[in-house]
């Protein structure tokens, strides 16, 4: 439910570069890790309806989740973490540090510009 | 169509909050901890028995966030300990501005340890930094050993991990593998300490105690 905030948040941001290009934006693509517990529905539909009647009406949003990463104790292997196989995949160790995970960002906006 | 990168983080402005309490916290070289777990885990009954436990040793006060009421406040000031009480209104999680102007109605001149608990809610807290020296998650045996695995986030975030309510392991009331939730929990996070706890029996309670202790000394520093 936090998705809420995060939405407010990114039409603000994306308001003002609006403004600051003049063109209507019609798409986003944000990007976030696992740990920010991001749940793309909840996002989108929450978007959608503080957007209305803003210069963000109708814009879709992508969400693109990176993979949490680890390093592994014994091989110093760095690889995508898969909490249901929790192992390195060269080695097979389940001994590994987390790396820190990737920040919620706001990476790209399309505008559609006459 | 053009496409432009923006590349800019969401919720910096607050980051930008939580960033100017650590500040505030580390000129005074005070302890502030982020209380975190689902809701009815007994964390306003691990503090306020935290409080009066050690009443005689450390000063400490709470920032209370709840959806609704001043009923977790009422219960910290009893203890004589000053409490803030934020209503988020239907807010899932406190956010950094809160907890800012929260700080400001404290009297922290007069405290060593700042607790926050946050809103009952093992998910969205997690994810807002509120500028505090280290998380705390609660687990209650009664929510079941499954809770690191199925919420990852806030086991990989917090320093510590209270599994509170062991009293109902006894007699079998309750069927909680502490040795699960230690493996899940620290595939996760190595470093995480687990103090098994009873806040209404005062089982384990002087573990967490141990641990509390040597943060403030290490914060004062």
């Amino acid at each position: 439910m936090h998705e809420a905030a995060v939405a407010q948040d990114l039409l603000e941001v994306i308001c003002k570069e609006a403004r600051k290009q003049e063109a209507r934006p019609v798409a986003a693509r944000i990007s976030c890790g696992q740990l920010n517990a991001i749940n793309d529905e909840v996002l989108c539909f929450a978007f959608e309806a503080i957007a209305r009647g803003t210069a963000c009406e109708g814009m879709t949003l992508q969400v693109e989740h990176k993979s949490m990463q680890a390093r592994c104790s014994r091989c110093k292997d760095v690889f995508d973490l898969n909490l249901a196989e929790a192992r390195c995949p060269s080695c097979g160790v389940d001994d590994f540090e987390l790396l820190p995970d990737a920040p919620l960002v706001l990476e790209e906006i399309e505008f559609d510009k006459e | 169509m053009e496409k432009v990168n923006v590349g800019k983080r969401i919720l910096s402005a607050n980051e930008q909050f939580a960033q100017q309490n650590s500040q505030l916290l580390a000129q005074r070289r005070q302890l502030c901890l982020n209380m975190i777990s689902s809701p009815g885990s007994g964390k306003t009954t691990l503090l306020v028995r935290t409080i009066s436990d050690l009443k005689d040793e450390l000063r400490m006060g709470v920032i209370e966030g709840d959806l609704r009421t001043d009923i977790d406040a009422q219960r910290v000031r009893a203890t004589q300990a000053p409490a803030i009480q934020i209503e988020t209104q239907g807010a899932c999680h406190l956010s950094a501005k809160q907890v800012n102007d929260a700080l400001e109605q404290l009297p922290l001149d007069a405290l060593d340890v700042i607790f926050i608990e946050n809103v009952g809610n093992l998910v969205c807290p997690s994810a807002f930094e509120l500028g505090e020296n280290g998380k705390v998650v609660v687990l209650s045996v009664a929510e079941g050993d499954d809770k690191p695995a199925k919420y990852p986030a806030i086991f990989a975030k917090s320093k510590v991990m209270l599994i509170n309510k062991i009293d109902l392991l006894s007699g079998g009331l309750v069927e909680f593998d502490i040795e699960r939730v230690t493996t899940d929990a620290r595939r996760l996070n190595k470093s995480i300490e687990i103090f098994p706890v009873s806040a209404r029996t005062g089982a384990g309670m002087p573990q967490w105690y141990d641990w509390l202790k040597e943060q403030v000394r290490q914060t004062r520093r």
